[in-house]
Parts: C-alpha cells; sequence; structure tokens
C-alpha cells in the first residue's frame, strides 16, 4: 500500500483544531436549534396571544434571578480563568479556578430551584394558589425554557465537577488543556443562552 | 456532551484493543464497522415489522367488511375484535407504520448503518472521531425500539395522530383514545432524537477533521458528501422536532397547553415545528441514497460520475432550500396564501438541483459498460422511481393542484416513489454493493435478481395505481372507504393493491433469506470484487479493527473508470501512487 509522501502536493488534513473542539462546536450547533426551536415557539406563542402576556416583575422574582445571571457571568469568567490557569500550567490556578465554576454553577442552580419552589408554592396566577406549568401559556414557556437550560446547567454542573476532581489529582496543565477548553466552550454556551433568556423571560 | 469531553481529556482510543471480551467486541463495541451492523440488523428488523404494519392496513383497506384476522391473541380484544380491525388500531397502523418506517427503518439504515460504515472506511481513517459517542448513538436506539414496540400493548394502544402528530389531536386523549401509548412514542422520538445528533455530531467531526492525507474535499466519494451533508441537516433539523416533541409531552402530561387552542395555544405551531424538521428530514432520507446511486452506477457503467462537481452542488443546495420549503406541506392549513406563494416557488426551486442530479445519473450511465448486477438494477431501478416521485412532488407543490389533492392516496403514492422507490431501492442496492466488504462474501446474484425483479414490479403495481385512486378522492388514512358515494369503483384496484402489496412484502424475505444465507455459503469476496476506486475496497474485506495498518495517502479523485492513461486495468484505485502508474494519471 503506498504510503510515501505526496509527489509534491500538500495533503490536506482537516482544519488547524484539534477534533474535540470541532465536534463540540458542531455539538453547539444543535444546540443552538433546539434552543431556538424553544424560544421561537415562545415568540409565536406570545405574540400571538390573545390576552396581554403577564408583567414579569408581577409574578417573577427579577431581583433574585439577576443576582443569579450576575453568578452565571462570573462563572464565565473562572472558566475562562481556568482555562488560562492550564495554558500556564498553574496547578493551583487550575484547581481554584475550576473549583470556582463549579461551585458558581451550582449555585444558580440551587438559586433556580429555590426560585421553581416558591413558584409553585406560593406565587398566585390569576387568583390560584401557585404559578407551574400549568400556569397558562405564561407558566408553560417560562418552566419549559428556564427548566430545559437548568438541565443543561446540570450537565455542565456535573462535567466541571468530574473536572475539578481531576484536578486535584493533577490530570491538568500546560500539556493537557483541551478537556478544559472544549468543557469551557460548553459552559460558555449556556451562559450566552441563559442572558437571551433572562431578557426576554424576566426584562421585555 | 459528557462524552465529548471525555474524549477531549487526552484518554484517545486506542486501536489497540486487541483481546477484548465477547461484549466489548460485539454488543458494546465502538469499532464503526460493529456498530453499522448493529444497526443494520436493528433497521431489517424494524423494516419488517414496518411491513407487517402495513399488510395488515392493506388488508384492511381492500376488505373492510371481511374480518377473519387470526390476531386475537396478539393484539388486545380492544383493537382487535372477532377478525376485524377496530378503527382506533387502524389509526395506530396508519401512524406506526410511517414512524417505524422513518424514524426506526429508513432513516437509520441510511445514516446509522452507512455513514457509521463508509465514513471512516472511505474516507480512510481508523474510526469516528468520537467511537464512544457512536456507540451511544446506537444504544440510544435501543430503548427508542423497545418504547415503540411495548405501545403496542399498552391501554389505548399505540399512537394514532399520524406520523406527522398533528396536534391537537395529538395533544388529547380524550380525542383519539390514545394516552400513554402516544406519549411512548414521544419519549421514543427524543431517544431517536438524541441518537440522530450523537450519530451527526460524529460524522461532521470525522468528515471535516479525519480525512487521510490527500482526501481533499473536492476526491471525496459522492457517498460521503451526501452523508456529510445529510448529518449537517439532521443536526440542525432534529433538534427542533426534539424541543417540539418535548412541548407535546408536556402538553399530554403536565397540563401545558403550547398546542391546544382551549388553552391559547397554537394548533399550527405544531405543523410549522414538525414541518421546519420535516422537509430537511425527507432530504435526510433521499440524501444518502443518491449518494450510493451515484457510487453504484459509476462502479458499476464503468465511467467517472458525470458533473461530479454539479452533483456537490446540487446537494449543498437542496440541503439550503430544504430548510425554506416546509410550508409545502401546510397549505390547506389556514396560514396566509401570500406565504402560501413563497413556498410554491421555493418549492419549485429544489426540484432544480434533484433533476440536475437525475440528469447526471443518466449522463454517468450513457455509453457505459453497463453491469446490471443486482447492486446495479436497483440503484437504475432507484433513478427510474425517484424521477417519478419527484415529477408529483413538482404537481403538490403548486397551491392550487395540491388543495385538490392533498391528504389523498396522490400524496401516499408521491411518499412512496421518493421514500421506496427512492430510499429504500437505493438501500438494497448499498446494501448487495458493500455486504461483500462487510461479510467477506458476497451475496448470491440470481437471488438478488429475482428479488429486484419482484420488489420493482410489485412496487409499481402497489404504488402507481394510488395515484389514480387518489385523484378520485380517496382520503389518506381512512378506514373504510366503501361508504363514499364518490369512491365507488375503486374496490377492485384497492383488492389489487392489497394482493400486489402482499407479494412486494415476501419478496422481502427472498432478501432476508439472501442476506442469511450468503453469510456462510456466498462466494468469498476478495478485497475488491467490484474493481472499485474508492479506499474501503484497498484493505481486506471485512476490514480488520482499525482498518489499515498504515493510513492510506490519497492521489486521484474517487470515481476514476475507464481512464485513458492506465492501460492495464479499468480503474484507478484513489492511493495508488501515481509514479507507480503512470505520471500523467494523477494531474487532475
Ligand atoms: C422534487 C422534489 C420534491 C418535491 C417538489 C416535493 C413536494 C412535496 C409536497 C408539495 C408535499 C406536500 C403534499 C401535501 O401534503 O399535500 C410533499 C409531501 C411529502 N413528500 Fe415530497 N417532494 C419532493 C421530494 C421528496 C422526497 C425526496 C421525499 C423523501 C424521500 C419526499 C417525501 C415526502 C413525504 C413523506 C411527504 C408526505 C408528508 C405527509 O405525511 O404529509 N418528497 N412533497
Ligand atoms: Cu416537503
Amino acid at each position: 500500500m503506498a504510503h510515501a509522501a505526496t509527489a509534491g502536493r500538500v495533503p490536506e488534513r482537516g482544519l488547524d483544531v484539534y477534533t474535540q473542539k470541532v465536534g463540540m462546536w458542531v455539538f453547539l450547533c444543535s444546540e443552538v436549534m433546539f434552543f431556538a426551536g424553544l424560544i421561537g415557539s415562545y415568540v409565536v406563542l406570545r405574540f400571538g396571544a390573545a390576552d396581554t402576556w403577564a408583567v414579569p416583575n408581577e409574578v417573577l422574582n427579577v431581583p433574585i434571578t439577576a443576582f443569579n445571571t450576575f453568578l452565571l457571568i462570573c462563572s464565565s469568567v473562572t472558566m475562562v480563568k481556568a482555562f488560562a490557569a492550564a495554558q500556564a500550567g498553574d496547578q493551583r490556578g487550575i484547581k481554584v479556578y475550576l473549583l470556582g465554576t463549579t461551585l458558581l454553577g451550582a449555585t444558580f442552580l440551587g438559586v433556580q430551584v429555590y426560585e421553581y419552589v416558591e413558584l409553585v408554592l406560593h406565587q398566585s396566577w390569576q387568583g390560584s394558589h401557585g404559578f407551574t406549568p400549568a400556569a397558562g401559556l405564561y407558566g408553560a414557556t417560562f418552566f419549559t425554557m428556564t427548566g430545559f437550560h437548568g438541565f443543561h446547567v446540570l450537565l455542565g454542573v456535573i462535567c466541571l465537577a468530574w473536572a475539578t476532581i481531576r484536578a486535584w489529582r493533577g490530570h491538568w496543565g500546560a500539556d493537557n488543556t483541551h478537556g478544559i477548553e472544549v468543557l469551557g466552550l460548553y459552559w460558555h454556551f449556556v451562559d450566552l443562552v441563559w442572558i437571551i433568556l433572562f431578557t426576554i423571560v424576566y426584562l421585555i | 456532551m459528557a462524552t465529548i469531553v471525555a474524549e477531549a481529556t487526552g484518554q484517545a482510543i486506542l486501536h489497540e484493543e486487541h483481546e477484548q471480551s465477547f461484549l466489548r467486541k460485539y454488543i458494546f463495541s465502538t469499532d464503526h464497522k460493529v456498530i453499522a451492523i448493529q444497526f443494520l440488523i436493528y433497521t431489517l428488523f424494524f423494516l419488517m415489522i414496518g411491513g407487517l404494519l402495513a399488510m395488515l392496513m392493506r388488508y384492511q383497506i381492500a376488505w373492510p367488511a371481511r374480518g377473519e384476522l387470526p390476531l386475537g391473541g396478539i393484539f388486545p380484544e380492544s383493537m382487535v375484535a372477532s377478525g376485524y380491525i377496530l378503527p382506533e388500531f387502524y389509526n395506530a397502523l396508519v401512524t406506526m407504520h410511517g414512524s417505524v418506517m422513518v424514524f426506526l427503518a429508513i432513516m437509520p439504515m441510511l445514516v446509522g448503518v452507512w455513514a457509521n460504515y463508509l465514513i471512516p472506511l472511505q474516507l480512510g481513517t481508523h474510526d469516528m472521531a468520537f467511537p464512544r459517542l457512536n456507540m451511544l448513538s446506537f444504544w440510544a436506539m435501543v430503548p427508542a425500539g423497545i418504547l415503540t414496540l411495548a405501545s403496542f400493548f399498552v391501554v389505548g394502544g399505540a399512537a394514532g395522530a399520524g406520523w406527522t402528530l398533528y396536534a391537537p389531536l395529538s395533544a388529547r386523549p380524550d380525542l383519539t383514545g390514545v394516552g400513554l401509548g402516544q406519549i411512548l412514542w414521544l419519549v421514543a422520538l427524543v431517544f431517536i432524537g438524541l441518537s440522530s445528533i450523537l450519530g451527526s455530531v460524529n460524522y461532521i467531526t470525522t468528515t471535516i477533521n479525519m480525512r487521510a492525507p490527500g482526501m481533499t474535499w473536492m476526491r471525496m466519494p459522492l457517498t460521503i458528501w451526501s452523508l456529510f451533508i445529510t448529518a449537517i441537516l439532521a443536526l440542525l433539523a432534529m433538534p427542533v422536532l426534539s424541543a417540539a416533541g418535548i412541548m407535546l409531552i408536556f402538553d399530554q402530561t403536565i397540563g401545558t397547553s403550547f398546542f391546544l387552542p382551549e388553552g391559547g395555544g397554537q394548533p399550527l405551531l405544531w405543523q410549522h415545528l414538525f414541518w421546519f424538521f420535516g422537509h430537511p428530514e425527507v432530504y435526510i432520507l433521499i440524501l444518502p441514497a443518491m449518494g450510493f446511486t451515484s457510487e453504484i452506477l459509476s462502479v458499476g457503467s464503468r465511467k467517472p460520475v458525470f458533473g461530479y462537481k454539479a452533483m456537490v452542488l446540487a446537494l449543498v443546495s437542496i440541503a439550503f432550500l430544504g430548510f425554506i420549503v416546509w410550508g409545502h406541506h401546510m397549505f390547506q392549513s389556514g396560514m396566509n396564501p401570500m406565504l402560501g406563494l413563497t413556498f410554491t416557488v421555493s418549492t419549485l426551486f429544489i426540484a432544480v438541483p434533484s433533476a440536475i442530479k437525475t440528469f447526471n445519473w443518466m449522463g454517468t450511465m450513457w455509453r457505459g459498460n453497463l453491469q446490471l448486477h443486482s447492486a446495479m438494477l436497483f440503484a437504475i431501478g432507484f433513478v427510474a422511481m425517484f424521477a417519478i416521485g419527484g415529477l408529483s412532488g413538482v404537481f403538490m407543490a403548486s397551491t392550487p393542484v395540491d388543495i385538490y389533492i392533498h391528504d389523498t392516496y396522490f400524496i401516499v403514492a408521491h411518499i412512496h416513489y421518493v421514500l421506496f422507490g427512492g430510499s429504500l431501492f437505493a438501500l438494497f442496492g448499498a446494501i448487495y454493493f458493500w455486504y461483500p466488504k462487510m461479510f467477506g462474501r458476497m451475496m448470491n446474484e440470481t437471488m438478488g435478481k429475482i428479488h429486484f425483479w419482484l420488489t420493482f414490479v410489485f412496487f409499481n403495481l402497489v404504488f402507481f395505481p394510488m395515484h389514480g385512486v387518489g385523484m378520485v378522492g380517496m382520503m389518506r388514512r381512512i378506514y373504510d372507504s366503501t361508504g363514499y358515494a364518490h369512491l365507488q369503483g375503486i374496490e377492485d384496484t384497492n383488492a389489487i393493491i392489497t394482493w400486489a402489496a402482499f407479494g412486494l412484502f415476501a419478496s422481502g424475505f427472498l432478501f432476508a433469506f439472501n442476506f442469511f444465507w450468503s453469510l456462510k455459503k456466498g462466494r468469498k469476496a476478495g478485497a475488491n470484487p467490484w474493481n472499485a476506486t474508492t479506499l474501503e475496497w484497498q484493505t481486506p474485506s471485512p476490514p480488520k479493527h482499525g482498518n489499515w495498518e498504515e493510513v492510506p495517502v490519497v492521489y486521484h479523485g474517487p470515481h476514476e473508470y475507464s481512464h485513458p492513461d492506465v492501460e492495464d486495468k479499468d480503474w484507478l484505485a484513489q492511493n495508488e501512487r501515481p509514479d507507480v502508474v503512470s505520471p500523467a494519471a494523477g494531474s487532475h
């Protein structure tokens, strides 16, 4: 079988990007379409709704979610720092920032669970007690979109926790940054989706 | 996602996994070839299930008053009572026939089997980019299959709102009498979406990043091009279906009303979401078939594919246009007529690249040295049948015509000309063609040819008359058409169709017999029984774990047949060294 170098021609072999990163980009394209499906439906339903849409502030606790949004943005920053630390081979930095990102993500989830519990148990909706997914289109879209986002955060936190454990075992380093970078891509994506959701669900 | 990360952590997949246990080798294998064969067995099984459902439907259509079906013991009394298929069961039959065929048979057979098998082999890599993800994409299909089968035996029976799952029928159990069955199918659909997305990530990444040295984009076999484009379509369309399906599950289970007008929701939103997925889906179901056909026709005509670049461009433009034509399924839905017009125009546009491909296939065969083996017969059959289906598509694309034939058997004729005459013919061709590579033995040619002719004749007997029955006005999915004044006189046609359908189903068993018989008794195939040029034929049949001792280097385009500069043979393998063959041959 022929295996010598090509006669004078440069062999083409993919992008200059490692495979896992390409894979994550490709995967995120599909995630974009998933959220586009949910958000698109929200837009159609909201603008097609006969009666006026509820004012977010009356039902949802915007300040606490604004704080939660802040947490998630911070976690993106620590994620960037974790990657930078990995590139620099700074073992302590890797541990601290990965742990920080994990904790921030977990706190976000905790706050979201708290928010859900409060809404379901204590908020009232159109005269009846409890704001649930069955509370009109408003409740349905709210819980579906934020719920699926939360599910993505959960997956991210699990991966982050696992990456953190590996950090303690000295797994990452200047010669082994790919996992952190790829996880970071996912994490930033989840963050970005949240900023969009926060804007359209809580603010406008 | 976790798996991508896992594989990114440097635990590179080693190919020297020698001495694997039985479980790792055949069941939880990460070898793309084993996964492809798992998919093949899975999909052939569901092809048979889908076929059985169709036989029951045809029985009911031809002899609605006869009864006499010995199915009492199998299905509950609420489905089949004293030999009669009850209307609810008929709904389940139409729905699950379509759903099983599209999602559990044809789609995973086109993509799950052949993308897995061919992408690494034809691109010259050891395996997929993410072998574990690949394994997961097969195993996600297993719960989907189990849920689907189970749904027939739960209270209320299997889903009955049509494969298109139109709300509110699909969202309110009280309308169809189906509760759990519908939910089970929707959950299965989410698994299928997951499988298909994971698979697509793999196929796309592998194609982008792992081609063998010298395998430039324009040297990729058309099969790879079509599977690559298909994977992009699946990657972008499946998640929308998953999102929509999940909302539908919520409507069924937790009291939301996304698609229920009484709660403020919009049934039309379902249609938009479904068809936004649905039309790309039909191209998912045909593009790989077009790829196999191009390949088989070229090998079987001993000629390069006519207009390789045009073929690639046509694929790309079909993929792009495929995303903006979904409204042609909704002309009757009450959407804005202006919108209907734009969808008509965009749909007519999509016929152009389809026609380009058809003419190029004919150009490929033109004055070729045709080798009419079974694979080739099916490929030629594909071209003919796809032309008929594509042409009926053009009729339906124009709103005024479609208003008349929408939801009639004309549509049923169309979808079967493209999906059976198209996709499945090409799949049979692909199996005859690549079987020797997969199993190291040839399938029996005599049986193959008989299988082709039986299939071809019965297929046309079944589906061509449906155009006519549809024009007369026979509604699709109708339980009993004998009571309508305007449908008097088509009973005989329907009976003939049913007899032919039984024949068509029966000829499938000849194929199945050939398939299993040849595993043991087939003639031994060498590495390259068809004298083909692409890389998979330049490695032993079946290829070993890891495919290549050393990754091949590619010097030539994919379909170099009857090359004028090559003297002793009429083909030039992609990895043949130019200096070994002749200096001029490589300069393309
Ligand atoms: C030249 C290309 C094509 C054109 C112009 C075309 C056009 C159309 C139109 C306008 C409809 C809607 C008819 C109605 O419901 O009233 C339709 C339905 C359909 N087409 Fe095509 N089509 C083409 C190719 C294909 C291909 C390649 C496939 C699949 C392999 C396909 C599969 C289907 C299916 C499954 C339906 C029925 C969907 C349902 O259940 O309602 N078509 N086509
Ligand atoms: Cu369509």
